[in-house]
C-alpha cells in the first residue's frame, strides 16, 4: 500500500498558480526529498500535505485513507519546521508531549514515549529546559524529538537543517538518515540542499515551478536527467551546455557534459578556449575554460593538478557521457 | 558600543536632556500634590513653595473624604477603565488574529474599515450613542461607558496588535495545529503570550483617556451612583468660587490608581519599546 498518493494538486494564491497538477505516489518506508528552486512551490506542496493549507483541486490520500477534509492532527502526520518552532512556554518534555495530551494518550505511555525519542537524540539531560534554554542544534532535535514521540505515518520535514551551521548539518544529515533506517518510517523532506538531496533520498522528486520535472533514484537523476533544467539543477559543479555546431553534430539542439567527463588536452581539435580562472580544493581541481560563443566550461579533474590561468587549452569529452536535448529541452 | 559615543560629555549630554524632560513633565504633577497638602491661604500666597508648618493642612483630602461618595466614584472608574481594558484587549487581539492569521473574502475592506475609528472621533457620534443608551435604558450604567470605551479604544488596539500578530511565526501557528491545539488554544497560549509587550502597550494607551474622561460620564452616567472621579472632581469647581484643596486632593487621589495600573504594564511596555533591540 502506498503511504502518500497525491492525484493532481493544484493551488492558486490569488490569481497565481503556485502548484500546477502535481501527481506523486510514494511507498511505504521510502524517503522521498523534494528539491527544486526557491519560489517553486515545495513548501506550499508540504503544507498541503500535512492539512496546513488547502489544496485548490486534486486528493491527497494518506495510507490509503482520503484526508482531503481531515484536519492536520488527524492526518497521522508529524511535521519539523525549519524554524524549530517549539512552544516558547513549554519545557523540553511538554514540548514533546502535548501532542500526545491532546490525542489523550495516558500518562505513562507518554513518559515512555518521551523517554525513548530523548534517549534516541541524546536529549536525556535537557528534558527540564525551556527551547530558549538550547543550542539550535539541540532545538532541532527537540523539534525532531516532538515528531517521533507521535509515532505518525508520515514525517515531513520543511528545511530542518538551514538554520544549522555546516558542520551542525552535516552530523544531523547522518542523525536523521539513520533516524529513518530505525524507524522505518515514511519521511517526506523539502530541501533546496542537493547534497542533503542526493545522500538521503530514496526518490528525488524535482520541482519547478510548481511542476514535477523529474521523479526518481538520486543516481538514476544524475545519470538519466529527463530534461534541460534537471541536468542543470541535480549536480554540483552544473553541467556543462553547448549549443550550435558542435550539439548539431550530435543530433540535437543542446549538448550537456557534466565536469568530470571533461579532460583538458593540448591545444588542438575542435573545443579550444583560454583559462579564466583555477580552484584548487586538493581533492578535486576545478578548471574553468573560456570558450568562444558559450558559456565558461567547468572540467573537473580529480587529483590535483595545476595549469596558467590565461594560457590556451582544449578540450575532450567522453563521448557515451554526453546527454543530448532537443529543442524543447526534453533529453533524446 | 564606540568610544565616541560613550564620551562623558555626550552621556552628559544626553542625561542632561533626559533630565530637563523629566522634570518639566512631572513639574504640573509636583505643584497639585503640594498644593493638596496646604491650606487656602498657602496656595494662594505661596504656590511654589513646600507646605511648611504654617500652611500645612489635610482639609483638603478631609473636605474629599468626607464627601462620602468618593469611594464610589474611585470604585466607578476603576471598574469602568479596568472593564473597557479587559474587552477592548480580548476583543482587540481576537479581530486582530482573525485579519492576520485567516484568509477571507472582505480581509482587507474589514481592517480599512476597523482603522477607520482611529481618524473619526467617536465623540461625533455622541447625540446617536445618547439616543441608542437610552432607548436600550442603559443611561446612568457603568456598562454605558464600558461599552462606549470599548468601541473607542478597539479601532487602535486591532492596527497594533494584527500588525505584532502577522510577526508571530506561521511556523509555530502550524506545528500547533499538527499538534491537534485549537484555533482558541493557539490564539491564547502560543500568540498571546508573545503578542504580551503590545498588549501593554495598548492597554495604556487605552487607560489614560478613559480615566481622564468627562465628555461621556457627563452625558451617559452623570447620575449620583456612576460618576466617575473626574465628574466628582467637577462639583469642587464652581462657577464663582472653587474648592482648590478639594480639587487639588481628588486629583492627587486621582493619579494613584492610574499609576499602579501603569505600573503592571510597564514592565511589558518597555519590553514592547525596545523589542528587537535586546533579546
Ligand atoms: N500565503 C501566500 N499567499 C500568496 N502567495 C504565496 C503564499 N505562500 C506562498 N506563496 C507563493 O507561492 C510560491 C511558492 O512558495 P513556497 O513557500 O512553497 O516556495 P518554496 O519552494 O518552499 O521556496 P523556498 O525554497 O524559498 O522555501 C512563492 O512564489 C510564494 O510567493
Ligand atoms: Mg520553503
Amino acid at each position: 500500500m502506498s503511504a502518500l498518493t497525491l492525484q493532481n494538486i493544484t493551488k492558486r494564491f490569488g490569481s497565481t498558480d503556485v502548484i500546477r497538477g502535481v501527481d506523486l505516489d510514494v511507498a511505504e518506508g521510502e524517503f522521498v526529498v523534494f528539491v527544486g528552486p526557491s519560489g517553486c512551490g515545495k513548501s506550499t506542496l508540504l503544507r498541503i500535505i500535512a492539512g496546513l493549507e488547502d489544496q485548490t483541486s486534486g486528493h491527497v490520500t494518506i495510507a490509503g485513507r482520503n484526508v482531503d477534509v481531515t484536519p492536520p492532527a488527524k492526518r497521522g502526520i508529524a511535521m519539523v519546521f525549519q524554524s524549530y518552532a517549539l512552544y516558547p512556554h513549554l519545557t523540553v518534555k511538554g514540548n514533546m508531549g502535548l501532542a500526545l495530551k491532546q490525542e489523550g494518550v495516558d500518562k505513562g505511555e507518554i513518559e515512555r514515549r518521551i523517554a525513548a525519542a530523548a534517549k534516541m537524540l541524546h536529549l536525556e539531560a535537557l528534558l527540564e529546559r525551556r527551547p530558549s534554554e538550547l543550542s539550535g542544534g539541540q532545538r532541532q532535535r527537540v523539534a525532531i524529538g516532538r515528531a517521533i514521540v507521535r509515532q505518525p505515518k508520515l514525517f515531513l520535514f520543511d528545511e530542518p537543517l538551514s538554520n544549522l551551521d555546516a558542520a551542525l548539518r552535516v552530523n544531523t544529515r547522518i542523525e536523521i538518515a539513520n533516524l529513518h533506517r530505525v524507524l522505518g518510517a515514511t519521511m517526506i523532506y523539502v530541501t533546496h540542499d542537493q547534497v542533503e538531496a542526493m545522500t538521503l533520498a530514496d526518490k528525488i522528486v524535482v520541482l519547478s515551478a510548481g511542476k514535477i520535472e523529474q521523479v526518481g533514484r538520486p543516481i538514476d537523476l544524475y545519470n538519466k536527467p529527463a530534461n534541460l533544467f534537471v541536468a542543470g539543477f541535480i549536480g554540483s559543479p552544473k553541467m556543462n551546455f553547448l549549443k550550435g555546431a558542435s550539439a548539431e553534430k550530435l543530433g540535437a539542439t543542446t549538448i550537456g557534459i557534466r565536469p568530470e567527463h571533461i579532460r583538458v588536452v593540448p591545444a588542438v581539435g575542435e573545443w579550444q578556449g583560454k583559462i579564466s580562472h583555477l580552484e584548487q580544493l586538493g581533492s578535486d581541481t576545478f578548471v574553468y575554460v573560456a570558450m568562444e560563443g558559450a558559456e565558461p566550461i567547468t572540467v573537473r579533474i580529480v587529483g590535483q593538478a595545476d595549469f596558467e590561468v590565461g594560457s590556451t587549452v582544449g578540450l575532450e569529452a567522453d563521448v557515451q557521457h554526453i546527454h543530448r536535448f532537443d529543442a524543447d529541452g526534453r533529453a533524446i | 558600543m564606540s568610544k565616541a559615543r560613550s564620551s562623558v560629555a555626550r552621556t552628559g549630554l544626553v542625561h542632561l536632556a533626559l533630565g530637563a524632560y523629566t522634570l518639566l513633565a512631572l513639574f504640573p504633577i509636583f505643584l497639585v500634590l503640594v498644593n493638596s497638602f496646604k491650606t487656602r491661604a498657602g496656595i494662594f500666597s505661596t504656590p511654589l513653595q513646600l507646605p511648611s508648618a504654617k500652611t500645612f493642612s489635610l482639609i483638603g483630602y478631609e473636605t474629599v473624604l468626607k464627601q462620602g461618595d468618593f469611594l464610589v466614584y474611585f470604585q466607578n472608574s476603576l471598574i469602568v477603565t479596568v472593564a473597557s481594558i479587559f474587552f477592548v484587549l480580548l476583543f482587540g487581539a481576537m479581530a486582530a488574529f482573525a485579519l492576520s492569521e485567516y484568509r477571507f473574502r472582505g480581509n482587507t475592506m474589514m481592517a480599512l474599515y476597523l482603522a477607520l475609528g482611529i481618524m473619526i472621533p467617536i465623540r461625533l457620534g455622541t447625540v446617536a450613542i445618547l439616543q441608542g443608551m437610552v432607548a436600550t435604558g442603559l443611561v446612568n450604567t457603568l456598562m454605558a461607558l464600558i461599552l462606549v470605551y470599548t468601541a473607542q479604544g478597539l479601532p487602535l488596539a486591532v492596527f497594533i496588535l494584527s500588525e505584532f500578530m502577522r510577526q508571530v511565526s506561521d511556523d509555530l501557528k502550524n506545528a500547533g495545529r499538527v499538534d491537534g491545539l485549537s484555533e482558541y488554544t493557539i490564539f491564547f497560549r502560543l500568540v498571546l503570550p508573545l503578542v504580551r509587550p503590545a498588549m501593554a502597550t495598548v492597554a495604556v494607551f487605552t487607560m489614560i483617556p478613559i480615566w481622564n474622561d468627562l465628555w461621556f460620564p457627563l452625558i451617559l452616567a452623570p447620575g449620583e451612583a456612576t460618576k466617575t472621579v473626574t465628574l466628582g472632581a467637577q462639583m469642587f469647581i464652581g462657577q464663582y468660587v472653587t474648592n482648590w484643596n478639594a480639587v487639588l486632593s481628588t486629583l492627587s487621589l486621582a493619579i494613584m490608581p492610574v499609576l499602579v495600573l501603569y505600573l503592571i504594564f510597564s514592565r511589558q511596555l518597555i519590553r514592547g519599546i525596545t523589542a528587537g533591540a535586546v533579546k
